[in-house]
This record gives C-alpha cells, sequence and structure tokens, in this order.
C-alpha cells in the first residue's frame, strides 16, 4: 500500500491526516517540521507527501524544493496543505516544485478526493 | 465515509493554549528585528485559526484571520509594532483563549469584550494599513449555457516538464471521466525521434470530450494545479462538435490512454545530486523535539494508583517477612533478600513514576510577565520582573493550585509592595522596582520565593490594623516578625483595604489557607525601605507523605510529618491540674489548647490507664495545638487515598492510607481538626491566658 509523509506542526491536524489516511490502509510517515520530514524522507520511499506551509524550522516549501532535489523524489506528489488561498501563495509553492495544494479547512472527504489526483 | 473528528478536538485545544502561550510571551518580549520571533507568533494564530476552521469553530477561525492578518503585516514589515497594537493583540489572546475555553466546554462563550476586541482589530486593520489582500476568486467566464450544449471540449498540452510537479496526466483523465463519459485522443505529433527522447519528460498532448452537464469551472478544477504548465484551452461541445474543435486533424482514437513515464520506470539519473541541507539546524527548538508524548492524565493517575497500591502490598510483605525472620531456614533468608530488592525497585519506581507527573514551574511562572505587564501599567509603576528557577519541578496536581495563591501574591507585592516611581526616587532608589520569583527544591519541598524591593511591610501600620480588629490587644509586645505574621491572619484584612488589585476580596488568610490545604507553609520577612520576601514551601507532591503514625486505643491515625513540632511525654497532672478542664497547657512560654483525640474521633478508652500522656504538639491554621494520643508509632511514607472520592469529605481528616498490616489509618488535617476540635469557650479562655501570661512577664521584667 502507499506511503504517505504527513508534515504539519499541529498535532491535531497530523492526528487527523494519519487517522483518515491509515483509515484507508495508507501507511503513514508523521513529521513536526519540515527539516524532521526532510531526515525521514531520506530513509522511506513515500508515493505522496502531505506538508502544511507555515511551520517551523523548515517551513514547507524549503521542504519542497529541498525534496525534488532527492532522486527519490523527483516525480513524487507533493500536496501543500495551505489556509493560504492567495496567488503568489500557490505561485511560490509551484516554483518549489509542489504539485498541488489542499486548502484548509478540509474534512477528511476533501483530503481523500483531492489525494485520489495524484495517487492512483 | 464519516471519520468522527471531535477525537482530534482535545489535541487541538491543547495546542492551541500552548500557542496562546507563545503569543502572549512574544507578544510582551517582541523584538521588531527577530524575524523568528514574529514569525513564531504568527504560525501560533495561524495554526489557531486552521485548526479551529477544521474542527469546526468557524467563529473562531473568524476572530483569528483578522488577528493573523494584522500580525503577518507587522511581519512583513508593513504595518509597525505599536504599543497600543501590542495591547490590541494582547487582548486578542484573552479573547481566543476564552473562546477556546467556551469551546472546551462546550458552552456559548458570552463575554462582550469578544465583539468589542474584534471591531477593534477591524478597525486597526482597515484604519491607516494597506487593504486586506482580499481572495479574489479566479473569475471564470460565464457558462455560456447554450441549448445545445452537451459538454466540453478539452484541449490539453502539457508542458514537458510536468511530471516533474508530481502530477500525472493519467489521473487528471481519469478525474474528468468522473464528470462524465469521455473520449480520449492523444495527440502525439511533438513526441521527438526515439534517440532523442528524455524519459523524464512528457511530449504527448490530449484532446477529450468531455460529455457533462458540468460546468466549465468543475473542469477547470481538475487542472488546477497545472495551469501555468501546460496549454489548455475548454470550449463549449455542441452537438456539431467538429466545429468547434481545433482545426487540427483528429487523431485516432483510444480507448485507454497511452502509457507515459512515470517515476517507477525512470531509471536513476547518473548524476547524484547532493542535497544542500539549507535550513539551520536552529538549536534553540531542537529541545521541543526530544522525542515525547502526550499522554492523558486519567492514565498516569491510573498508574500511579497501581503503584501505590503495589507499595501496599510491598509493605505488606516486608513485615510478614519480617515475622518469619526468625525461623531459621534458608528459604527465609533469600525471601529476605529477595523482600530488600523488591522494596528498593518498589521504592525507584514510584520515583519514576512520580516523576511522570512533575512539570517545571515554567507553567506557572509564565503568566506573571503578562500579569505584571497589565497590572504595572494600570498602576503607573515601573517594575521589572525576574524569574529564576523556572525549571524546577513539581507535581501537576499542586501546580494547578498555586497558581492563584502565587498570583495573589504577585499582585501584592506590585500594589502595596512597589512604589510609585517619584517615591523611589525619592528614597534614592531606582525608578523600575523589581519582583523577583525564584523557585528551587529543598528536601521534599518546593520552595518559591516572591521577592520585592519595595518599601517592605509597614510594621507600625499592622500593628494598628491588628489593634482595630481585635486580633491583639494594645499592650501585648509582639517582636517585628511577629507583627508581619498578623498580615495571614484571618480577619486581618479588611474592606477599606482592599483595592481594585490586589482586591478580589482575597485575604492574606485565604492565600494561607490555600497553601496549607496543599500541606505547604507560607512566611514572611521584610524590612522597612528594601522591601519584602514571601516564602511559600509545598510538598512536591498530593499522592504520597510523610506521616507520623499515631495509636489511639487500636486505631492507628497518621499525622502530617509538616505538622509536627514537637512530641512530648505529660504527666496528667500537668493536663489535669490547669483550670478549665485540662483544655490548655503550658508549652514554653505559651498555653496552647489540648485536643483529646479519643474525644474527638469517639474511641473507647483503653483499659490501661497511665499516669503520663504523650502529646503531639502540631501547628496548623496559624495556631500551635496539643493532640493527646496513647502511643507514637514509627514515622513512615504512606499513600494518600482520597476520602472524598471514595465516601465523602470529613472534617479533619484529609485521606486516608492502608498500612502494611492491610489495616486502613485515617490521615488527620490538622487545621481542620483544630476547627471541629476546638470549642468557641476553649480559644477565649486561650485568649485571656495567653494575655495574663504576658502580664505576668512584663511584671517579671
Amino acid at each position: 500500500m502507499a506511503t504517505v509523509l504527513v508534515v504539519d506542526d499541529s498535532a491535531s491536524l497530523r492526528n487527523m491526516v494519519t487517522f483518515t489516511l491509515k483509515q484507508q490502509g495508507y501507511d503513514v510517515v508523521e513529521a513536526g517540521n519540515g527539516q524532521e520530514a526532510l531526515t525521514k524522507a531520506k530513509g522511506t520511499k513515500c508515493d505522496l507527501v502531505l506538508s502544511d506551509v507555515n511551520m517551523p524550522i523548515m517551513d514547507g516549501i524549503t521542504l519542497c524544493s529541498e525534496l525534488r532535489k532527492l532522486p527519490a523524489f523527483k516525480f513524487t506528489p507533493i500536496l501543500m496543505l495551505t489556509t493560504e488561498s492567495s496567488p503568489e501563495m500557490k505561485q511560490k509553492g509551484k516554483a518549489a516544485g509542489a504539485t498541488g495544494w489542499l486548502v484548509k479547512p478540509f474534512n477528511p472527504d476533501t483530503l481523500l478526493a483531492t489525494m485520489k489526483r495524484v495517487v492512483r | 465515509m464519516s471519520i468522527d473528528l471531535s477525537q482530534f478536538i482535545p489535541t487541538f485545544l491543547e495546542e492551541s493554549f500552548e500557542g496562546l502561550e507563545v503569543m502572549e510571551s512574544g507578544l510582551l518580549n517582541l523584538d521588531a528585528n527577530d524575524s523568528e520571533q514574529i514569525n513564531a507568533i504568527f504560525r501560533a494564530a495561524h495554526s489557531i485559526k486552521g485548526g479551529a476552521g477544521t474542527f469546526g469553530f468557524g467563529h473562531i477561525t473568524e476572530f483569528t484571520h483578522v488577528v493573523e492578518t494584522l500580525l503577518d503585516e507587522v511581519r512583513g514589515g508593513d504595518r509597525a509594532f505599536t504599543p497600543s497594537l501590542q495591547s490590541l493583540l494582547l487582548q486578542s489572546v484573552d479573547c481566543i483563549r476564552m473562546l477556546l475555553e467556551a469551546a472546551r466546554d462546550g458552552v456559548e462563550c458570552e463575554s462582550d469584550q469578544i465583539g468589542t476586541v474584534h471591531q477593534e482589530l477591524v478597525a486597526e486593520l482597515e484604519g491607516g494599513a494597506p487593504a486586506p489582500a482580499t481572495d479574489t476568486p479566479q473569475a471564470h467566464p460565464a457558462d455560456t449555457g447554450a441549448q445545445q450544449q452537451k459538454g466540453w471540449l478539452i484541449h490539453f498540452v502539457p508542458e514537458p516538464h510536468l511530471l516533474m510537479t508530481g502530477n500525472e496526466p493519467i489521473l487528471m483523465m481519469s478525474a474528468l471521466a468522473e464528470l462524465g463519459d469521455t473520449e480520449l485522443s492523444v495527440l502525439e505529433d511533438k513526441l521527438p525521434e526515439f534517440s532523442e527522447l528524455n524519459p523524464e519528460e512528457l511530449h504527448l498532448a490530449w484532446q477529450v470530450q468531455l460529455f457533462s452537464d458540468c460546468s466549465e469551472a468543475d473542469v477547470r478544477e481538475v487542472f488546477e494545479w497545472v495551469e501555468d504548465d501546460c496549454e489548455l484551452t475548454i470550449t463549449p461541445l455542441m452537438d456539431t462538435a467538429v466545429e468547434s474543435a481545433p482545426a487540427e486533424e483528429p487523431a485516432p482514437q483510444v480507448d485507454t490512454p497511452v502509457e507515459q513515464p512515470t517515476a517507477a520506470e525512470t531509471p536513476a539519473p547518473t548524476t547524484q545530486e547532493t542535497p544542500k541541507t539549507a535550513a539551520k539546524p536552529a538549536a534553540r527548538k531542537a529541545s521541543q523535539e526530544a522525542g515525547s508524548i502526550r499522554v492523558g492524565i486519567d492514565k498516569i493517575d491510573g498508574l500511579i494508583n497501581r503503584v501505590g497500591e503495589l507499595v501496599i502490598t510491598q509493605s505488606m510483605l516486608s513485615q510478614a517477612g519480617s515475622e518469619l525472620a526468625e525461623q531459621d531456614l534458608p528459604a527465609v533468608e533469600r525471601l529476605h533478600e529477595g523482600l530488600v530488592q523488591l522494596e528498593r525497585n518498589t521504592r525507584d519506581l514510584q520515583e519514576e513514576v512520580m516523576r511522570i507527573r512533575m512539570l517545571p514551574i515554567s507553567f506557572v511562572f509564565n503568566r506573571f510577565p503578562r500579569m505584571v505587564h497589565d497590572v504595572s501599567a494600570k498602576l503607573n509603576k515601573q517594575v521589572e520582573l525576574k524569574l529564576s528557577g523556572e525549571q524546577t519541578e513539581l507535581d501537576k496536581t499542586v501546580m494547578e493550585k498555586i497558581g492563584d495563591p502565587l498570583v495573589h501574591l504577585v499582585r501584592n507585592s506590585l500594589d502595596h509592595g512597589l512604589e510609585p516611581p517619584e517615591e523611589r526616587l525619592a528614597a534614592g532608589k531606582d525608578e523600575t522596582g523589581i519582583v523577583h520569583l525564584n523557585a528551587y527544591h529543598q528536601g521534599g519541598y518546593i520552595v518559591i520565593e516572591i521577592k520585592d524591593d519595595g518599601r517592605g511591610l509597614n510594621t507600625e501600620r499592622i500593628r494598628e490594623k491588628a489593634l482595630e480588629n481585635g486580633l491583639i490587644s494594645p499592650d501585648q509586645p509582639l517582636a517585628e516578625s511577629e507583627i508581619h505574621e498578623l498580615i495571614f491572619r484571618a480577619g486581618f484584612s479588611t474592606a477599606a483595604e482592599v483595592s481594585d488589585l490586589s482586591g478580589r476580596g482575597v485575604g492574606m488568610d485565604v492565600v494561607r489557607k490555600n497553601i496549607e490545604s496543599l500541606g505547604g507553609h507560607v512566611s514572611v520577612q521584610s524590612e522597612t525601605g528594601k522591601g519584602s520576601t514571601f516564602t511559600v514551601s509545598l510538598p512536591l507532591t498530593l499522592a504520597i507523605l510523610d506521616g507520623q503514625l499515631v495509636q489511639i486505643n487500636d486505631e492507628v491515625y497518621i499525622v502530617p510529618l509538616v505538622s509536627v513540632v514537637e512530641s512530648i511525654q505529660v504527666a496528667d497532672s500537668e493536663l489535669q491540674g490547669i483550670a478549665g478542664e485540662g483544655r490548655l497547657f503550658r508549652f514554653r512560654d505559651e498555653y496552647i489548647p489540648i485536643i483529646h483525640l479519643r474525644r474527638v474521633f469517639d474511641v473507647a478508652s483503653s483499659a490501661a490507664t497511665a499516669s503520663t500522656s504523650l502529646m503531639v504538639v502540631v501547628e496548623g491554621g496559624g495556631m500551635k495545638v496539643g493532640l493527646i494520643v496513647d502511643d507514637l508509632q514509627g514515622q513512615q511514607q504512606v499513600v494518600i487515598k482520597s476520602l472524598e472520592t471514595n465516601y465523602k469529605r470529613v472534617d479533619g481528616i484529609s485521606g486516608a492510607t492502608i498500612l502494611g498490616d492491610g489495616d486502613v489509618a485515617l490521615i488527620l488535617d490538622v487545621a481542620g481538626l483544630i476547627k471541629i476540635g476546638l470549642e468557641p469557650t476553649t480559644k477565649h479562655e486561650l485568649h485571656r491566658k495567653n494575655e495574663q501570661l504576658q502580664v505576668e512577664e512584663e511584671a517579671l521584667a
């Protein structure tokens, strides 16, 4: 089954996403910030990355561009979870190599529906 | 599918309250040049907003959104961080806290403050600053709504790099297929020669006929993430579809999408790129990462209870073991060794478990910077708050209960202790007063000091006040420290004394009562003109207690060791020789009342009548009394079991425990015992006798 890397500094949101994904049979790797995610990403084969943008230590945009430098993440879908739906923010994400975004707040159903657009 | 989101709400609330602390302390010490600091504040607001939206607290999202926008402007340098903005943002923190508390308790937040602050925030946002960036949803051309329209014709030509954004055309085609029936054509005219084919690039294009009554926006949404990475034309598909189709020659139709290179099939590039570690290690945040888990307090309490039971079982075994010790058997020897080991392990385990509940006192101290900031502004005083020993740990339960008394003591220092700036200058002091909170461990206790460099206690005024209220008599000679202690006496704080600030109708006597109910003690040292220090000492935990075991007939009671002043043997004649049916005893240079535990607890008298009694002198509620008991047993650490949760509250008893032999023993609450054990007449008599004693002493002098 597919493995999803979930990155968010808010434990409640991470819990919610993880719970939703696990219930659907996904394997989940969690990280509380970009730096931690990057470390975990290096040892994991991920099929999807779901990352918050605003995080301490390393933000989601930086994480995204760092991940894209890893050969294993060249084509991996990376979705940014963001409350900012402004065009600039999307632009920034795209420039860093993000696949798409999911605007917060979202509910589990939206999450799963959106994921279908990037995970087989 | 449906997932019950409510299960995540407690975590959301917990982290939001933590976020508010970050905001509060950040706002109080904001250095406009420290971008990481303002980022942290912004992030906290941002997370609260996001979580509130997810978990169905729309009103909190709405409120926090305005705060976040203001913070974002400060962060971006578009808005100055003025003192008035600081105070407004701090008020917002209070409002968000109220909203979260209401959400936690499942009630409506009724405070008017929310609406007022919200209006002020909006006004602040609209006035004198750039207009907030409004999300203008992309203007979609109005749906044509042509009568003959049966769907959309979509021409999709992705850029070669599309796959490297993680997007996959095959999934987009499936998404389209969910909107209605599709007919796909692959346009492969851009496909390069095989020798020039880069497997990581995409050279195919698609033309899709989508038969659906969905809107153009629905179709656009499918391509939302790749808008900038492709050529996309969407035209209404009319009955005569071919007319509106692009002029190109229609490619052969295929039923299944062609294979395209995907990450999995891509050979790894030959040159390995070493990722640059752009992010700094950020050492100061690293401590938060040191693996920790959140566990409900009920689980920990359950664990502590179990360990408590284990301690009791262990002491039962020890007792049984020592009874066997007389038998000279090899097995007994081994049993004994095992028991000794069990005892050690049990003790270690208990200590470890207790440590789980220990939290640094910074959790309590953290509220003071804000409070001092607010109160000193209100009083027009300049105050510097110093904190030290914040990492000193104490039990969570004790921590929860010590907050209010400490707040009162600090307010008291700010209000009564520190002088206004002019007065300080006149006294040759620095304009800015200092309040110093310090915490450290001493024995099994945590000591918290609240020290100010203000004017000190006014001995004369306290004396006058105490005289007015009949706490002392006019000719009573009192040492300075004794006068200082008077402020803790019930009836000292009077309505006239209660100011707007230290007011709240709580006197020092209540502070002392609260601290003593935790098994703690508070005292004050003061020097006129130099300042006062209030010292609070508290047991580190409420789960265990060092007790003195006393016996009355067959019953064993436990006196908290902290209350015990001295244990002495007294002749019965000494007790009976005094007027008032032996209710008073001369202990050193004062009279103390006597409480016969036997009478209080109605225990039948033992057969043997000795000519001497044992008296345990204890202190509680600001006075000493002598407890008459039959026998003193050892001192021992006992596990406290609540009487309230298992039975009901009983005056004079603070709890119970199970002894090594399996018997239940009650733990005495000295202050409560004094209340029920002393008749009013005894108190009057005590007062009279002590006065008489002083008169005699003076006469002697």
